[in-house]
């Protein structure tokens, strides 16, 4: 009994619920939601926001919020394109991959440095760096759109892991192999985050910088190799979405932070940091995600995308902040303490 | 060995050209425990800092077990056996017990991967330090303020603590949960282990302490055993003031009561609450923590919600259901967390005070009378003495004493006739304290009816006409203060 309600008293049940429900909505006006083909187009469409939204994560539960990945993915990854198609690359994607995630490394240091050594706030020195890695991609390496990629890259975006076809259509989708990293980084970062001292010090700078400082949680390293992780992760979801495209279209992410943030919000991660679980925070990136492509299955016109993304952010959040309020309100405390006897 | 567990002597530290201490000595024997009081500012927590290794003296040494040394470092600090508990615990609320109680260990030992097994082991061991018993995996922020306590305790143990810095360890406890605490420190006495207590709290000092140190103003003021001491002295050392206790006797006997409760209730803080005020009288009202006082207050400002009970001004039945409500019938509250719910505390000083009267001071066009304004600043700040170079500082840069002058001054700028105090004195110092209730019963002689909210028995005996005890959610007694004394209240409390 205990544990069925410690399980549906938190966020990421009522989360799970809505997506259930929603998905079960789509699948009863449309009948197309529960389809081979249909399930794998919304896991390939999870690949990008789902990486990004790990790392914003990450950055959320520190207790700040970054809002230069796109640009930090769109750089790295344009950089690394553009290299490799100078030098008439013709390996592996393998090269390139590692390549931008140095890239992210060396970015995500910058922002890691501010911010951890001389501990400026995540959004102010984040916006700056937002706009110096964009002006740094379009000024002095003078970015255009690139129409061809690498071979390798180019394989690797196309190849897939297994093909979906539905019976009904005939039509096909195949599972990319960028969702393997997607899967990787997930179980990095879950590793990190529930099995290092590393990860845990996130959590207790989140909770507390000055008691992690005084129970001797190194909280300037603990933030500059956080940001060095994100930056990594940021610039592989770059490299993800360039092989997927086919093509690097350099401004093609930016923008993307405030869903991925709602996206991360939405899962129960407490904006002011501490609290949160990457199954939240799937949860609730998966639900933008499928809001975002499925509103047409059940014939509403994608202008309106933009209106239930924000209808879910302030209902979503709406219902925690009540929850919170309503444990908080003066009563309850007394309320309990009967309930209690 | 030395007679003493720690010695610092002559300890000078300066900032940026303030004196914060000016030669002090702190001598502390094995296992005992020792009172460290001093008013707000007089270098307190500048002495636990040098202590601890936070900050560096500039003059002076420090001497653990007979070694003697100029500087310390945190970490040199702690391996002599030196923990601090701070005000604010230094927990991590959004993380488990278990993890709070592990983490400094496993840092200490360099652990780089979670191992859980070895968490719980530690934890566990921590908690059976002083039998304290709670769910290892709970979140710490679900803890009440002394459980929370409870756990900031049982990781300073860990350490092989030789000597417990406890910094104003009572501050948001209440009388059960304090009881609880001196057995716990009573308990580690007797393993051996100091404990340096500090507190301003006159009657803690008295019951815990066997020595006590005294600082003012940066200087040692007064060293010795705590039953050397008594109040008229303790009161003396902390101000350098000499205070005669005034007991209140109302200047005059009104016919009529200004404000009358009748039958009042809301519903799951108390229920039929009745009783009557006239104007010149203070009117104490005591109660443990969840006895309803505080709503109670709360009700009559318009802050919850009443189902049932009339409310009469003057004889007037009124309807009060928000803030404005009771400031228009002329009900002011000074509330129970002058921080947050009292003061705007990075606005100037001037601007706090006139808050609530800034209607009044308003000329053609709801524009601001400077002048008007000026005066009313000057006229409050001479009144109840509020120490500051200038005005128009932020409420930030005073002392709690001089804040809840602030927010007096902010209520009786609107000349209410009732004025109710939830706590008035909770984490002011002693002078101030004093200060404090010569004003209120100033205020009262002067014909305004106030509402004392307490459970700081010695201030509502002393400072109050008639006294009510709250449990429960019900008044359970009406008391003469005259011929009560703290026992007999306490009997109605619990």
């Amino acid at each position: 009994m205990k544990s069925i309600r410690k399980f549906t008293g938190r966020v990421e049940f009522y989360i799970g619920l809505v997506l259930v429900a929603l998905c079960l909505l789509i699948q009863v006006r449309s009948g197309q939601f529960f389809t081979p083909n249909n399930i794998v187009d919304i896991l390939s469409a999870l690949v990008v926001p789902g990486i990004f939204a790990v790392g914003e994560f990450m950055v959320i539960v520190s207790g700040g919020f970054d809002v230069s990945f796109p640009a930090l993915a769109s750089l790295s990854a344009y950089a690394t394109t553009k290299l490799f198609l100078n030098m008439n690359y013709e390996g592996s994607a393998l090269l390139p991959l590692l390549v931008a995630v140095l890239i992210g490394a060396v970015l995500g240091a910058l922002n890691g440095l501010f911010i951890g050594y001389f501990e400026l706030p995540a959004m102010i020195v984040t916006l700056g760096t937002s706009s110096v890695f964009k002006g740094f991609m379009q000024g002095t390496l003078n970015s255009k759109q690139l129409a061809v990629i690498p071979q390798g890259m180019r394989s690797f975006g196309t190849s897939a892991i297994f093909v979906a076809q539905n019976a009904q259509s005939g039509l096909t989708s195949r599972m990319p192999m960028t969702f393997i990293c997607f899967v990787l980084v997930l179980i990095a970062a879950w590793f990190i985050l529930t099995r290092t001292m590393f990860g845990r010090g996130i959590y207790a700078v989140g909770g507390n910088a000055v008691s992690a400082h005084r129970a001797g949680f190194n909280v300037k390293r603990t933030r500059f190799f956080m940001f060095v992780f994100v930056g990594m992760i940021s610039a592989l979801a770059g490299m993800c979405r360039t092989c997927m495209m086919q093509q690097m279209h350099p401004t093609n992410m930016l923008g993307m932070e405030m869903n991925i943030i709602a996206g991360v919000v939405l899962g129960g991660t407490a904006v002011v940091g501490g609290s949160g679980t990457l199954l939240g925070c799937m949860l609730g990136t998966a639900l933008i995600v499928v809001v975002e492509n499925s509103m047409i299955l059940i014939g509403i016109p994608t202008v309106w995308k933009d209106f239930f993304v924000g209808a879910l952010i302030i209902i979503g959040t709406g219902i925690s902040a009540m929850r919170v309020y309503a444990a908080n309100r003066p009563g309850a405390r007394s309320l309990r303490k009967e309930a209690a006897k | 060995m030395s007679e003493y567990l720690l010695r610092a002597v002559d300890i000078v530290k300066n900032f940026a050209g303030v004196k914060a201490l000016q030669g002090v000595s702190l001598d502390i024997k094995p296992g005992e425990i020792h009172c460290l009081a001093g008013e707000n500012g007089c270098g307190k927590s500048t002495l636990i800092k040098v202590i601890s290794g936070v900050y560096q003296p500039d003059g002076g040494y420090i001497e653990f077990n007979g070694q003697r040394y100029t500087s310390i470092t945190p970490r040199e600090s702690i391996a002599m056996g030196i923990q601090v508990i701070y005000q604010d615990f230094a927990i991590f609320p959004n993380l488990t017990v278990m993890e709070n109680l592990a983490f400094n260990t496993e840092l200490a030992a360099g652990h780089k991967f979670v191992n859980k097994k070895r968490m719980r082991q530690i934890a566990t061991e921590a908690l059976s330090k002083i039998n304290f018993d709670v769910e290892l995996d709970r979140l710490v922020g679900s803890l009440s303020v002394a459980e929370k306590q409870m756990v900031a305790i049982c990781r300073a143990l860990m350490f092989d603590a030789k000597l417990i810095i406890m910094d104003e360890p009572t501050t948001a406890l209440t009388k059960k949960e304090v009881a609880a605490l001196f057995e716990i420190i009573l308990k580690l006495k007797a393993q051996g282990i100091a404990i340096l207590f500090v507190s301003h709290k006159l009657n803690e000092v008295f019951e815990i302490s066997e020595r006590f140190t005294i600082l003012r103003s940066g200087q040692l003021i007064a060293t010795g055993n705590t039953s050397d001491l008594d109040d008229k002295k303790f009161t003396f050392y902390m101000t350098g003031r000499e205070f005669e206790d005034v007991k209140f006797k109302p200047a005059f006997e009104a016919e009529k009561p200004v404000l009358e409760v009748k039958n009042l209730t809301v519903p799951g803080a108390f229920e039929d609450v009745s009783f009557e005020l006239k104007p010149g009288q203070i009117l104490g009202i005591t109660g443990l923590l969840d006895s309803g006082r505080t709503e109670l207050s709360l009700a009559l400002f318009g802050l919850r919600k009443a189902s049932g009970g009339d409310i009469l001004m003057k004889g007037q039945k009124v309807t009060i259901e928000n803030p404005r409500d009771a400031i228009a019938a002329g009900i002011g509250l000074v509330p129970e967390d002058r921080l947050s719910e009292g003061l705007f505390l990075p606005q100037p000083i001037s601007d706090n005070i006139v808050i609530s009267e800034i209607d009044g001071l308003s000329g053609a066009l709801s524009v601001v009378d400077r002048k008007r304004r000026q005066d009313e600043v000057d006229k409050w700040v001479r009144d109840l003495a509020i120490a500051t170079p200038n005005p128009d500082n932020a409420c930030t840069t005073l002392s709690g004493g001089n804040q809840q002058r602030i927010v007096l001054a902010k209520w009786l700028a609107c000349k209410p006739d009732v004025l109710i105090l939830n706590g008035p004195t909770v984490g002011v110092d002693i002078g101030s304290k004093h200060d404090i209730h010569a004003i209120l019963q100033r205020l009262a002689n002067q014909g305004m009816a106030v509402i004392i909210i307490s459970d700081d028995l010695p201030e509502v005996l002393e400072n109050c006409s008639d006294l009510l005890v709250m449990r429960a959610g019900r008044i359970v007694a009406q008391l003469d203060p005259a011929t009560t004394d703290e026992a007999l209240v306490l009997q109605h409390m619990m």
